[in-house]
């Protein structure tokens, strides 16, 4: 089976300018999103605090419940469904500093009075101290930092600066734009989510170097194209194997956002704004991004003569 | 058939093998002979997957510095009495400082010789005479102090080792970290608020004397007469459930403390069927209180855990045979855990809780459920999918996709890595990932043929260019997949893991093991034309 015709000649570079300004916009947005909800939403990973899954063995909603613990036995907390069923719910609350004094036994016993013994089962608990939140926000960032810059010198050695630099812009750019989407849905950012952007970084730069692999092999084979035509080419070249790996990889994460269950559920989603936006990006943003740097440096030549 | 493909055949069956060999006790575990089992552990769970409380504490360790200092101003009251140093006050003085209040400076340099030659890792600072007296300051070096921590993090691990023995865990880990921080992982836990309330107590046993002729009001009000302390006695009733605390004043000075205890048991009181924990002293500890009962009859001492004040029976009679009770309102499992941190030591420094993740049995239990179901159904539609694409060579890389699983949990067991729920993501996330080269390698060989090369040459040419290619693409993933493991925590850990695994595995079973398939059939069965 083909999917896509051998001597396919898309004319992807010459409409470079409508995407930028889908990619500007859809940042925006996301950026937008950020200011409006006030900052990123941080999981207890990151801002402390401490997140409670309980399931009962009945029917009930958040609302009752919050109005059971708030201000008995919390201060202040946010209770949300979780799963698909009204029987299991996240309570997430500021304190994390009480772990020593029973909070969980102090919170199931108030619940239990209520719904009755054995009613209530905590499934999970997570308490991370504030220190603790900002030690891993520190890592998070720096890992991704780290992780870019690895990819950097990598990339500048087997390639050149300029790939490198384009490679990195569409990473920023994947990244940027996973980022918004976790706004505009207003989802936490926790640990798995860092991973997942890490897994994004690791995709999209695949996808990347796969077109700048081909990039580099075409360079000496069409000497008399110009270099815009040569990066066409070679997204027209990979275009098989790009649809094709992303719709495989597609597939598989579309697994686990279905079935992977909640606790995974928002790493998954992150996964899959990734996939789409890193196969995008290696199309519309890396590769536009060798034509600007080899304008800019022809720029400064005319303007050194 | 040639030597190559017969010894790289042999090369893929050996590993192919070993990895069921190394799998089979994941799988089924009591079915095999135990030298099978004892040869290959079991792919180990993380506590997001089999339930669990994983824990960071952090040590207190100013406090452990303040309290070394304390004791230190004890023996130097002693000491300064016995030399017959006449002296205002000795006493603790801005955390981290001991300052010693004279007359004169005579009485100052005298106390200068003791204390250079009685405790030579303090350092004498500035002298100020400024209110008619002469101050003399002294201080730890920053070595000292640091040492002091250092001792106080290693003391603290050892006792949470002993407590975590007899609490009953199995595979708990407990490992100091960075910045006085101590992580414990206790599996399976069943009791987690328990587990919380044994390790979380810093188990400082001491007996003070009750200061009977104290104001318990002007106490309450914050005005103690130097050298005492108010503490609460707590009282439950065992009936209706209610506390009282009762107000005691007692001397700040510890007559005797836990550290000369040789053993403490649970016993029950027959008369009032209720429990307390009997404490045994070692020789130095009997001796001592021998001492102190006897100067004492008719005086109360007061049984002090933590700042809290368990019973404060009158001393009857003079007590030599090195043996004690606590009493108090306890339920029989707080008697229990009171003797087990008894036992296990105490805390040279209060601890606090800075993390905390419990994860119950059940919600792992649906986690590996879904984490599997997820896998397989992936796996599933992807090599459908690649089987209609590339029909006869999608049976070859669906071949390479079945083996790099089997491979990534082989050598999950193998490096006695833990599968986490992230861990399974990556798994899912390499299955999808994997195809990638076998799909850059046919596209290659399809390119070839379209050009009208003959099979042979395709699949030479076609892997040949595409090696590169998947080299590099997938050293950058592996990049971020280091990274993350430097950086990682617990879950995030296993997936960098079952990542840098995958990738790894899967260069080898998409490029090795692919090409010795096609080779087969090229070479052994002779087939001119492939299907792809």
């Amino acid at each position: 089976m083909e999917l896509i015709k051998p001597d396919i000649n898309i004319d992807f570079i010459s409409k470079r300018r409508y995407a930028a300004v889908i990619s500007v916009v859809l940042i925006l947005v996301g950026l937008a999103a950020l200011v409006l909800r006030g900052g990123p939403n941080y999981g207890v990973d990151f801002a402390g605090g401490t997140v409670v899954q309980v399931r009962f063995n009945q029917s009930t909603d958040a609302v009752q419940i919050k109005d059971l613990l708030v201000p008995e036995v919390l201060a202040s907390a946010v209770v949300q469904r979780f799963g698909d069923e009204d029987n299991e719910f996240l309570i997430r609350a500021e304190e994390s500093d009480n772990g020593l004094q029973g909070m969980r036994t102090a919170l199931v016993q108030k619940l239990e009075q209520e719904y009755g013994d054995g009613s209530v089962e905590v499934r999970r608990v997570e308490m991370v101290g504030p220190q603790v939140g900002k030690d891993l926000r520190k890592k998070g960032l720096m890992a991704i930092v780290y992780a870019m810059v690895g990819i950097l010198i990598y990339i500048s050695w087997r390639f050149e600066l300029r790939f490198a630099v384009g490679a990195i812009v569409a990473l920023l750019h994947d990244v940027t734009l996973t980022f918004g989407a976790f706004s505009l849905f207003d989802k936490e950012i926790g640990l798995p989510i860092i991973a997942a952007f890490l897994a994004i970084i690791g995709y999209s730069l695949n996808d990347t170097i796969i077109v700048y692999d081909r990039i580099r092999e075409n360079r000496g084979r069409y000497n008399d194209k110009s270099f815009a035509d040569l990066i066409n080419r070679s997204i027209n070249d990979t275009l098989s194997r790009t649809i094709l790996t992303s719709t495989t990889t597609l597939l598989v994460v579309l697994s686990l956002f279905i079935f992977g269950g909640g606790v995974i559920h928002d790493f998954a989603f992150a996964l899959l704004i990734g996939v789409i936006v890193g196969t995008y990006s290696s199309i519309y943003v890396a590769s536009p991004m060798l034509l600007l740097w080899d304008k800019f440096q022809n720029k400064k030549v005319q303007e050194k003569s | 058939m040639t030597n190559s493909i017969k010894l790289r055949g042999l090369l893929v069956l050996a590993c192919v093998l070993l990895a069921l060999a190394s799998l089979a006790p994941t799988l089924m575990k009591d079915r095999l002979p135990t030298w099978w089992q004892n040869a290959f552990d079991p792919i180990h769970l993380g506590l997001d997957l089999q339930g669990g409380m994983h824990l960071v504490l952090g040590v207190e360790v100013d406090k452990a510095v303040e309290s070394r200092l304390d004791s230190i101003i004890q023996e130097t009251e002693v000491l300064l009495n016995d030399e017959d140093i006449i002296f205002k006050s000795v006493d603790r003085f801005d955390g981290e400082r001991l300052k010693i209040t004279v007359y004169d400076t005579d009485a100052g340099e005298e106390v200068d010789a003791v204390m250079r030659e009685q405790f030579p890792s303090l350092e004498p600072m500035t002298i100020d005479g400024s209110s008619g007296y002469v101050e003399k300051n002294y201080r730890f070096s920053d070595k000292e102090i640091a040492q002091i921590k250092d001792f106080a993090v290693r003391q603290a691990l050892e006792t949470m080792r002993n407590r975590v023995d007899q609490f009953g865990v199995s595979e708990p880990v407990i490992q100091r970290q960075s910045d006085y921080r101590i992580l414990i992982q206790l599996p399976g836990i069943k009791e987690p608020q328990r587990a919380i309330n044994l390790l979380g107590k810093t188990a400082q046993l001491q007996f003070k004397m009750v200061v009977e002729d104290a104001d318990i009001e002007a106490a309450k009000a914050g005005d103690l007469k130097p050298g005492t302390t108010l503490l609460y006695e707590r009282d439950v009733d065992s009936r209706t459930g209610k506390v009282t605390e009762r107000p005691l004043v007692v001397s700040d000075r510890s007559s005797l403390t836990g550290d000369l205890l040789s053993d403490a048991q649970v016993r029950i009181d027959t008369r009032f069927n209720e429990p307390y924990v009997a404490i045994d002293f070692n020789a130095a500890g009997a001796k001592r209180f021998d001492q102190i009962t006897a100067a004492n009859v008719g005086q109360r001492m007061a049984i002090v855990l933590d700042d809290t004040v368990y019973s404060a029976p009158t001393i009857r009679e003079r007590i030599s045979g090195g043996s004690a009770q606590i009493s108090g309102a306890f339920t029989e499992q707080e008697a229990t855990d009171l003797a087990i941190v008894l036992r296990a030591g105490s805390l040279p420094a209060p601890v606090n809780i800075l993390e905390n993740r419990t994860v119950g049995p059940s919600l792992g239990h649906d986690s590996i459920e879904q984490g599997i179901n997820s896998v397989l159904i992936g796996a599933v539609l992807v090599i459908i999918m690649i089987l209609v694409y590339y029909r006869g060579a999608g049976i070859v890389a669906n071949t390479a996709l079945v083996l790099n699983i089997i491979f990534i949990m082989a050598l999950l067991g193998m490096f006695k890595a833990t599968l986490t729920l992230p861990g399974i993501a990556g798994i899912v996330l390499t299955v999808g990932m994997a195809i990638d080269a076998n799909v850059l390698i046919f596209e290659r060989i399809r390119e070839e043929l379209r050009n009208g090369k003959s099979a042979r040459i395709a699949i030479d040419s076609g892997y040949a260019k595409a090696f590169v290619t998947i080299v590099d693409a997938n050293i950058t993933t592996l990049i971020a997949a280091v990274v993350l493991f430097q950086f990682g925590t617990g879950p995030v850990k296993g997936f960098a893991v079952t990542l840098s695994i995958g990738i790894l595995a899967s260069m080898f079973t998409a490029i090795f093991v692919s090409r010795l398939i096609f080779d087969f059939f090229l070479d052994v069965r002779n087939v001119r034309k492939i299907s792809i």
